[in-house]
């Protein structure tokens, strides 16, 4: 069913992507060049440190990856930003103007910070056009949801995107019925429907096979640029493919940054993976 | 002839027995002259005989009668009449008795001989309650006679300290300005209501202004013990309702709070709890003490075996569905209901409450603690604990755990979860029949018992935070202590329905409850 | 104009069924005589007024469980709210359209009514408080729980809780509603006897009208964007926020929606019954409806009418034929729908004439 339309509508992604720009927020103040401030962020669980005085800056427009044993605190950083959680100290800044931590989901989201999960949650009673539909930018009061209807552009824009996740045969199928690594793809189609400033995926790549996994290496550096993107992920070839930056996460802070190779050649980051190797986990480091 | 022989020997039998009054002593008292009675009960004193007590408790209420047709005394006792010399009863129509007539002055004479007796007696209890009863009853001037004698021989401090009190308050009704200020301060620490009565009394008729001042300052401190008092009885019906709630929800904290089980049931369970015991009592009509010892094991068993037949059958089905869960375990509840209206038909039940639940601790005038409701939070704190003790300390208890924390992974770690779930439906669902031992001795039994605990129990379990079993103590004392303070203030329906409104408020501020659970597991 | 609300859904059936068994019972009371064959008493008219105002409620009910995934175990109190709104109208008609005091003010010596039987006295106000106080009422509440959150089992015994405390609170002389006799004894409405014939017929014909207007209203908001929306919050709210969509807000107006339509339906019961008491708060009621929509059939509209005409229907067969069974009967279709038949009759027959699959595991496990 799904043979290759990945690889054939690669050229039409990038192209597509020329243009495909994160809608413009008024609120978003990014004249420093920095989009995401988190400085000295504490977040625990009873007496489980799982975020400890965390500090990290994501210029715009940056591809950045974060790598982190198990339980480092990746998926908690993103519950920060993403409002689901409430650090017990710090700041969290979007831009200039926009304290993440006094908003809540959905006006973080509005604010244009799109979050992929690392377990894909697409909505599954509804078809994967609806999917695309309900995620599209725009006013998402109940007075305007409720009077929405569906134009020649934006019909436009979601066949650009099944396309472009190659689902385009499946548009009317219930997305229940999709693949795992499908769903990922459609969830990541939702993302780019949201038109987003900053991209949080976690682990894109899960469950996607070597050409899926090119194909989203691509789509992901496409995107960079226009958008910024923030990559959590545990595949050190996908890492390698896609960043400039790396961002070692460890015990809830940052143990490293830098490019690649400077973090692989890092003693302590090292250290923390050797120790961590014997656990049997698919970690390449040299 | 023989016969009368027999007779005239039983006579003399009979006569023999009763030489402490003899025959003329009893003709003399029923047809004598005032004066003579009195001469005669005089005599009677002198001798001192404790087995004619009887009788002058009889002569002095108006209740000993002269039957001249047998020419013998009768103490008349509820409607029947007793042979005073055989104590056997009589049957003979009532005008054929005749009272025995008495005067004041008789009436004090033997008065005060009881009362000598009653303080000379042996026995402590008896002293301090005969000391304690005179308290705003001395009438003469030669019972204060008899007082002032004892007091020189008592012993027991209590005893003294109240006839004092008594003596005090017997001479505040005649005293002088400066007598009376120190007869009020050796009266501080009463509490009894005749001398608050006296009190108010005092302030308010015409005297002089610094005993007066003095009265009003006692009056206020008697209040304010008084409300403090009330206050107290208030807490132990509070604790004591919050007991029952504790007892009702604490199977629920099980069933729901660690297994994440609705159980719209639990209701029923107690409900069944409480017709067990009401079964044990009809089995053993004779001993309704040791059918309730033996109904709080029975109980557990039948609701237990209830609970799991229920797990196994519906439940089981439906894990993970909480919604459904509800509905399915709704329409249980529906069905035994109605299966009790059916079999046990729709009125209630009599339950027997042993004698050594009944009756109430007097800790003094203002306060009485009734005995079942200590029985009740007894019962409640000691389950409360064992169950605390199982979770905590058993493998049933850590494998519970593991399963309501991650069931995949206790299930790979060869934890059968089948079998405790099943196990632990079972032990929440047996405790729900505890609660309803318990319940049968406070509330009425019938089908509808469930109904009216279902929702306070849930409220309860949410209230102190689902999985939390301290929780759920804390939050069920709350409650309970909550309503019973109310109910002055707003009328009991009212305090019910503002506790109801004020814990949906609040569960909109911590939906987590009291005491949430924290952690990566239930944010997501 | 009305085909094309119908042309894709089973709904046009059953309305369609619905509208025929209407026409032909509201014929066969007004014209054949009464001692015909044919002839529909007035007993079966009011029957059948008494399903639809059923329907109507279940409706509501599938709206905030089916689609939503709220289980509101207290949806009868807003039925109930909208009676009382009701019922304070019509206790106070007198004849020629003129007002009195109600009976029960007589019982505990109430010169004047309290200040909130204001409107009472007026059909088009009290058409206006039969939506506006229902819908108050779950708009306050929604506010406040859904707002902070609260979800799933919680938020079912909440609304189980609320129904109760108003049932409590209706129960008290006080308040102003005639205790727990409620308000009875009506004799007209608009200045109509209320027990006539033709008002009997009318009122029917009222009911089936607003039945059917307010399927295809809610026909028309799932098959909306906003009725995506709401289906996606019942399979992943917290995954709907992140979208950017207020899932607080969606909430509070469907469920503020779903309460006035239940006060509808309770404000055309009650002149119908002739009767509203504190009973109708009773949790119990409240669960009942949710076992019709759940034996209709759940996230369908029509299969909360099918639910609500069916288990009704049993219930009165019971009811004559073995009066103290029925809550066996209940009790044991709470458990084997739960068990057996997840998606409802409306699930059943979809399965068997379809050959796509229609069970799938997520949307069961609601």
């Amino acid at each position: 069913m799904n043979k290759n339309p990945l690889k054939q509508n690669l050229k039409s992604a990038s192209s597509f992507l020329k243009d495909y720009e994160a809608s413009p927020q008024p609120d978003l103040d990014t004249t420093k060049g920095i989009i995401l401030y988190l400085e000295g962020i504490n977040v625990s669980f009873d007496s489980f440190k799982a975020i400890n005085e965390l500090n990290l800056y994501i210029k715009q427009g940056e591809l950045r990856c974060i790598i982190g044993p198990n339980g480092a605190g990746k998926t908690t950083m993103m519950d920060v930003i993403t409002g689901k959680t409430k650090p017990q100290s710090g700041t969290a800044w979007f831009g200039q103007k926009l304290n993440l931590l006094t908003m809540d989901e959905p006006q973080i989201a509005q604010a244009g910070i799109g979050r992929k999960f690392q377990k894909p949650t697409v909505f599954e009673a509804l078809t994967v056009n609806d999917n695309l539909m309900i995620a599209n930018a725009g006013k998402k009061t109940v007075w305007h949801t409720l009077r929405h209807q569906v134009n020649q552009i934006e019909q436009e824009q979601i066949e650009e995107i099944l396309l472009l996740i190659g689902l385009m045969e499946m548009r009317n199928e219930s997305a229940a019925i999709l693949s795992h690594g499908q769903k990922q793809w459609l969830e990541l189609g939702m993302l780019l429907m949201q038109k987003p400033q900053l991209l949080l995926v976690d682990e894109p790549v899960a469950g996607m096979t070597t050409q899926e996994m090119d194909k989203t290496a691509e789509l992901l550096n496409s995107l960079a640029g226009k958008h910024t993107l923030v990559v959590v992920e545990h595949d050190m070839d996908f890492v390698r493919q896609i960043a400039k930056t790396v961002s070692v996460l460890h015990q809830g802070s940052i143990l490293a940054e830098g490019n690649m190779e400077q973090v692989q050649n890092n003693p302590k980051v090292i250290e923390v993976y050797l120790g961590q190797s014997t656990t049997g986990r698919n970690v390449n480091v040299a | 002839m023989r016969r009368m022989i027999l007779i005239c020997l039983l006579w003399m039998i009979t006569n023999l027995a009763t030489a402490a009054l003899p025959d003329q002593f009893a003709q003399r008292l029923a047809k004598g002259s005032l004066t003579e009675k009195q001469q005669l009960i005089n005599e009677m004193i002198k001798e001192n005989d404790a087995s004619i007590q009887p009788l002058f408790t009889a002569l002095v209420e108006g209740n000993l009668y002269w039957l001249d047709t047998n020419s013998t005394l009768a103490i008349k006792q509820d409607n029947q009449f007793i042979n005073w010399s055989n104590k056997q009863v009589i049957d003979l129509p009532k005008n054929q008795f005749k009272r025995i007539t008495i005067n004041n002055n008789i009436r004090q004479l033997v008065a005060q001989y009881q009362l000598q007796i009653k303080l000379s007696s042996n026995t402590i209890p008896t002293r301090r309650n005969a000391a304690k009863a005179l308290f705003g009853h001395i009438q003469s001037p030669s019972q204060i006679n008899i007082i002032v004698e004892r007091l020189a021989l008592e012993q027991d401090s209590e005893v003294k300290q109240r006839l004092l009190e008594a003596l005090a308050f017997a001479k505040l009704e005649n005293c002088q300005q400066n007598e009376c200020l120190v007869l009020l301060t050796q009266l501080s620490n009463v509490t009894n209501p005749i001398f608050v009565q006296k009190l108010q009394q005092m302030t308010s008729i015409e005297g002089s202004q610094i005993v007066k001042e003095k009265a009003q300052s006692l009056l206020d401190k008697l209040t304010q013990k008084k409300a403090m008092y009330e206050k107290t009885e208030q807490v132990y019906f509070g604790i004591s309702l919050g007991a029952v709630l504790v007892l009702a929800a604490i199977g629920l904290a099980i069933t729901f709070g660690v297994m994440g089980v609705i159980n719209m049931a639990h209701g029923e369970l107690i409900m069944i709890g409480a017709y067990t015991t009401y079964v044990m009592q009809q089995l053993l009509p004779n001993y309704p003490g040791i059918a309730l010892i033996l109904s709080v094991p029975a109980a557990f068993l039948v609701c237990g075996a209830v609970g799991m037949l229920i797990e196994i059958s519906v439940i089981r089905y439906l894990y993970g569905r909480p919604l459904e869960t509800l509905l399915a375990t709704f329409g249980i509840s529906l069905l035994l209901q109605q299966l009790f209206r059916t079999l046990f038909s729709p009125l209630n039940k009599a339950i027997i409450t042993p004698s050594w639940m009944q009756g109430s601790i007097q800790v003094n005038d203002f306060l009485s603690l009734t005995i079942n409701r200590l029985y009740v939070i007894g019962f409640s704190l000691t389950i409360f604990i064992v169950l605390l003790l199982i979770m905590k300390k058993t493998s049933l208890g850590l494998n519970v755990r593991a399963i309501s924390m991650n069931p995949l992974m206790a299930r790979c770690l060869g934890v059968k979860a089948s079998w405790v779930n099943a196990l632990t439906f079972g032990l929440g669902s047996g405790i729900a029949g505890l609660a309803g031992v318990a319940l049968s001795q406070i509330t009425n039994v019938g089908p509808n018992l469930g109904q009216n605990y279902i929702i306070d129990s849930f409220m309860v379990v949410v209230f102190g935070g689902v999985g939390n079993l301290w929780g759920t103590l804390i939050a069920g004392l709350t409650l309970g202590l909550a309503n019973k303070f109310l109910e002055p203030i707003t009328g009991a329906m009212l305090a019910k329905i503002m506790v109801l409104i004020s814990l949906v408020l609040f569960i909109q501020k911590r939906p987590r409850g009291l005491f949430p659970q924290r952690g990566r597991a239930v944010e997501g | 104009m009305l085909t094309k609300y119908f042309n894709q859904d089973n709904g046009r059936y059953v309305l369609f069924c619905l509208t025929l068994l209407v026409i032909y019972l509201v014929m066969a009371n007004l014209f054949f005589p009464t001692n015909s064959l044919f002839y529909v008493g007035n007993q079966t008219i009011i029957l059948v007024s008494k399903y639809l105002c059923y329907a109507l409620l279940a409706l509501s009910v599938d709206l905030v469980w089916g689609y939503l995934g709220i289980l509101s175990l207290g949806h009868g109190a807003f039925f109930a709210l909208g009676g009382y709104m009701m019922g304070m109208y019509l206790s106070v008609q007198g004849e020629n359209g003129s007002t009195t005091l109600p009976e029960f003010a007589s019982f505990i010596n109430w010169q004047n009514l309290p200040w909130y039987w204001m409107g009472a006295d007026n059909f088009l106000s009290t058409l206006l408080l039969v939506m506006l106080i229902p819908g108050l009422v779950a708009f306050i509440f929604g506010y406040m729980t859904f707002r902070s959150r609260v979800s799933g089992v919680y938020l079912s015994i909440i609304t189980q809780a609320l129904t109760f405390a108003l049932m409590l609170a209706f129960q008290r002389n006080e308040m102003g509603f005639g205790g727990d006799n409620g308000l009875t004894n009506f004799k007209y409405l608009l200045g109509f006897s209320i027990t006539s014939n033709g008002m009997r017929v009318m009122l029917l014909l009222i009911t089936l009208i607003v039945v059917v207007i307010s399927y295809l209203i809610c026909y028309q908001l799932i098959k909306s964007k906003l009725g995506k929306v709401i289906i996606a919050i019942r399979d992943a709210e917290a995954r709907v926020r992140f979208v950017g969509y207020r899932v607080e807000n969606v909430k509070l107006a469907v469920f503020t929606f779903s309460a006035v339509l239940a006060g509808i339906a309770g404000a055309l019961y009650v002149p119908q019954v002739g009767i509203i008491t504190p009973i109708e708060f009773l949790p119990l009621n409240s669960i009942e409806i949710v076992v019709w929509v759940a034996v209709g059939g759940r996230a369908t509209l029509y299969g909360a009418i099918v639910g609500a005409f069916l288990v009704n229907y049993c219930k009165s067969l019971f009811t004559v034929w073995f009066p103290d069974e029925w809550l066996f009967a209940l009790g044991l279709l709470f458990v084997l729908v739960t068990l057996f038949l997840p998606k409802g009759i409306v699930g059943l027959l979809k399965l068997t004439h379809s050959k796509k699959p229609q069970l799938k595991p997520q949307e069961a496990s609601l």
